[in-house]
């Protein structure tokens, strides 16, 4: 009898699956630019992968409501990943058999995984601000793309912008920073460079790391309570940010010096600490706010028609403002291959990459797209895939964050020649050749 | 009627001791491995071969070696995920240390440090047991965690504490394709099967049993605790070890500590538990369980909200994909508490039956 149960529920899960294979064939069919969103709305990441998730499709959204790109129209579809890498390679290995264009991992991890994976099926990768900070250099790095920064500019940007506040680069020396870090390849990539300029500056720095999730920072706290350090730099991500602000909050650590990473700068990190976070610096690559023509028209064609994903409050907020530079640099890579390979049809991710190689986003074309004042130009090549990093510094008051920096620029001097060491060491790892002349026209 | 072994005369030793002794079960298993090695790469596309039986295949593996451990010798581990992990950091670190290294020497040598690692940290199942030694074992899961994360040594002194192989190649025969992976891990997968459905039918393996039966009644007719528990940890955690450098080489190509943490342990334990504890057959049930219905239920549940005409959140999608799984699992354990293996034999015994099973 059991087993009869058993028998008729194996079959209709067959039927179903059958079902299901049956309708996937039929998305596969269609003739729409398809973008790929691998998000995380779940788990102990959510509180910031959520607000991206939102920001990117919102932006594929609004591409639509503008005539999709030279015509053609776009399509996405959400996989949750739940920050796990075993989900990211799944979902990614169930997204890319749809035509994908491009994938936005938004994990370190992942896209160390995707990154082996990415050459072999001719599909690029953004890793915006995230990723491998050596991906920068395109000779090594064919198909990764960290566009507008690294861990290592943010590191470096952070360290002259607290050095600029201490009057003066010569002022570090004798100064202790702690790096609060996320301990996996996330957090750990800042750690060469900001031993890198704590030599060259003369200071010190005490490296604590914070175990996944990172609910638990009470011993890291105290240890900063002890040691006294003279800025705090936050590399954290999900709940383990909010954590942090309260733990500082409760030790009493000035949030005045602490200073976080673009991923530790969101409002859903601040907010559990209220007014107690108040004095709290981040970086941001990106305006944020509500009052950018491209928020604007956002809410207007997209929000207004019902068709708002996420609530209407958090349009604009830090992560969703990323969300939708992300969806900009993914849209725009693609609008530039189909002008050169196929204008008005669907191009593929080989195409796709050559248009992310050969991104130009000027002044003027921001200005089109409303985001004057939100970004700085973007512009990369064969060489240089990050297309610049400048970012900004932005602080907590209490209620709502701030811009306190005007555009910081990385020392590109100190990073390049890093960036090139750490490329060569993985393509002697790996037995690839750098890519000649030749190579960068394809 | 077709299934039944009436006629079947053994007229030697050899013949009443080979691993299947019934003609229908040796041909089966036959058509099995024949079908898996010859048909399934012509018949399924990239994402079922790469995201699905890869992860599968890999995954069956350590529950075999985990189920030797457990399911034979009675020894609960949640360790499984630090051996895992011991073998792949090891067989990375022999690819990259050792000029001209191959491949499949790497992966041994992971799956020996794997054991080496697992007989250390299976002493204390000398003295403590049961659910004592599964938080024994824990304890191997976060040291090799944290030394993972915290000696450079693992990582090649890698910086993101992330590590990679590439080009991976077995005698001139490079394994790109998914379709090579696939037969490249099933190798792993058959031949360790065999080895370890041999080993559970020898004087050891009833050491083993023996042992999970009631140890004092064990040691009373000479079977010595020591040697029987350490070589289970050994044989285990090879297992596992091989299975974590299949994980980390052919399946991720890039890991980091978080692909061997706990959550990893109790994953192999539960396919254990579900597929049938002391079964090699049953760790393949689990695996499939375990790694193919989260995925399904990701897929299908939208599918159904499209039937019943409303269109379900990305996050609902994965909270519901808990809920079913969790139900799920707790229905089979009141179903059938001995797991898909009972299952499995139970049909066999109405198919000798049919069709007059009366």
């Amino acid at each position: 009898m059991k087993l009869r149960q058993l028998v008729i529920a194996a079959t209709l899960a067959a039927t179903a699956l059958t079902g299901l294979l049956a309708s996937q064939a039929a998305f596969a069919q269609s003739k729409e630019q398809f973008f790929p969103a691998l998000v995380y709305r779940t788990g102990a990441y959510a509180p910031n992968g959520v607000p991206f998730a939102n920001g990117y499709v919102d932006y594929l959204k609004l591409t639509n409501a503008r005539g999709g790109i030279n015509g053609v129209k776009v399509s996405f579809e959400e996989c949750e990943t739940g920050y796990s890498t075993d989900r990211i390679v799944e979902c990614y290995e169930r997204l890319k058999g749809k035509g994908a264009t491009v994938f936005q991992p938004l994990s370190t991890g992942g896209t160390f995984a995707l990154t082996e994976k990415a050459p072999g099926d001719k599909i690029p990768l953004i890793t915006a601000g995230l990723g491998r900070s050596e991906s920068a250099d395109g000779g090594v790095f064919k198909w990764n793309f960290p566009l507008t920064g690294t861990y290592w500019t943010a590191v470096d940007v952070l360290v002259q912008h607290v050095g600029a506040k201490a009057g003066g680069m010569k002022n570090l020396k004798g100064k202790k920073i702690a790096l609060v870090y996320h301990d996996s390849p996330y957090g750990k990539e800042s750690i060469p460079m900001i031993q890198t300029r704590a030599a060259e500056n003369g200071f010190s720095v005490d490296l604590l790391p914070v175990a996944h999730p990172g609910v638990e920072q009470k011993s890291t706290w105290l240890k900063i309570r002890q040691s006294r350090p003279d800025y705090v730099f936050l590399w954290g991500w999900g709940v383990m940010n909010s954590t942090a602000i309260k733990e500082a909050v409760a030790t009493g650590y000035p949030r005045e010096k602490m200073y976080g990473v673009w991923w530790s700068a969101a409002e859903p990190d601040v907010m559990p600490a209220g007014t107690g976070a108040k004095g709290y610096n981040a970086l941001v690559t990106s305006a944020t706010g509500t009052s950018s023509a491209v928020v604007k028209e956002v809410l207007a064609k997209v929000h207004d028609k019902g068709q708002g994903t996420g609530p209407r409050a958090e349009v604009g907020q830090t992560l969703y403002m990323r969300g939708l530079t992300a969806g900009l640099m993914a849209v725009e890579g693609a609008r530039a291959a189909q002008e050169r390979f196929a204008k008005g049809k669907v191009i593929t991710g080989e195409q796709a990459r050559w248009g992310y190689e050969n991104l130009d986003l000027t002044q003027d074309k921001l200005n089109k797209l409303g985001f004057n004042g939100v970004l700085l130009p973007i512009s990369t090549s064969c060489k240089d895939h990050m297309g610049g990093a400048s970012a900004k510094v932005h602080t907590w008051d209490g209620s709502k964050f701030t811009l306190t920096s005007d555009w910081l620029n990385p020392d590109m001097q100190l990073i390049n020649p890093m960036v090139k060491a750490a490329a060569d060491k993985y393509a002697s790892e790996k037995k690839i050749a750098r890519r000649d002349a030749k190579d960068c026209q394809s | 009627m077709f299934y039944r072994e009436n006629g079947q005369f053994k007229t030697s030793y050899r013949q009443d001791q080979q691993i299947f002794s019934i003609t229908q079960d040796r041909w089966a298993v036959l058509a099995i491995i024949a079908f898996a090695v010859f048909a399934v790469p012509f018949l399924v596309d990239e994402y079922l071969l790469r995201a699905i039986l890869l992860p599968f295949v890999i995954l069956a593996l350590a529950a075999v070696g985990v189920n030797v451990l457990v399911g034979y010798c009675g020894q609960i581990s949640l360790g499984s995920g630090a051996f895992m992990g011991m073998g792949a950091y090891v067989a990375y670190n022999a690819m990259v240390r050792v000029d001209g290294m191959p491949l499949i020497a790497a992966i041994l040598i992971g799956g020996a440090a794997a054991t080496l690692t697992g007989v250390i940290f299976g002493i204390p199942s000398l003295r403590v047991k049961g659910l004592y030694l599964s938080v024994a074992t824990l304890a191997a899961q976060f040291f090799c965690e944290w030394g993972f994360l915290r000696v450079p040594w693992f990582t090649n002194d890698n910086p993101s504490g992330s590590v990679s192989v590439a080009g991976l190649k077995v005698m001139g025969w490079e394994i790109n394709s998914p379709v090579e992976k696939y037969l490249f891990c099933l190798g792993f997968l058959i031949v360790f099967a065999l080895l370890a459905k041999n080993l559970v039918r020898s004087a050891i393996g009833r050491e083993w049993m023996a042992i999970r039966d009631m140890d004092v009644a064990a040691s009373v007719i000479g079977i010595r605790p020591m040697y029987a528990k350490l070589t289970a940890f050994a044989v285990s955690s090879f297992i596992v070890g091989v299975a974590g450098a299949l994980w980390g080489f052919v399946h991720l190509g890039s890991w980091e500590p978080a692909a061997f943490d706990i959550n990893r342990s109790f994953q192999l334990l539960f396919m254990v538990i579900i597929g049938g504890m002391g079964s090699i057959m049953g760790s393949m049930f689990g695996a499939a369980f375990i790694v193919s219905l989260p995925i399904f239920l990701n897929q299908f549940l939208p599918v159904l909200g499209d039937w019943l005409g409303f269109s379900v959140s990305t996050a609902l999608i994965s909270h519901t994909e808990f809920m079913v799984f969790g139900a799920l699992i707790i229905w089979f354990l009141i179903v059938e508490p001995h797991g898909l293996a009972r299952l499995w034999s139970v049909g066999k015994q109405k198919m000798r039956l049919w069709p007059f099973p009366h």
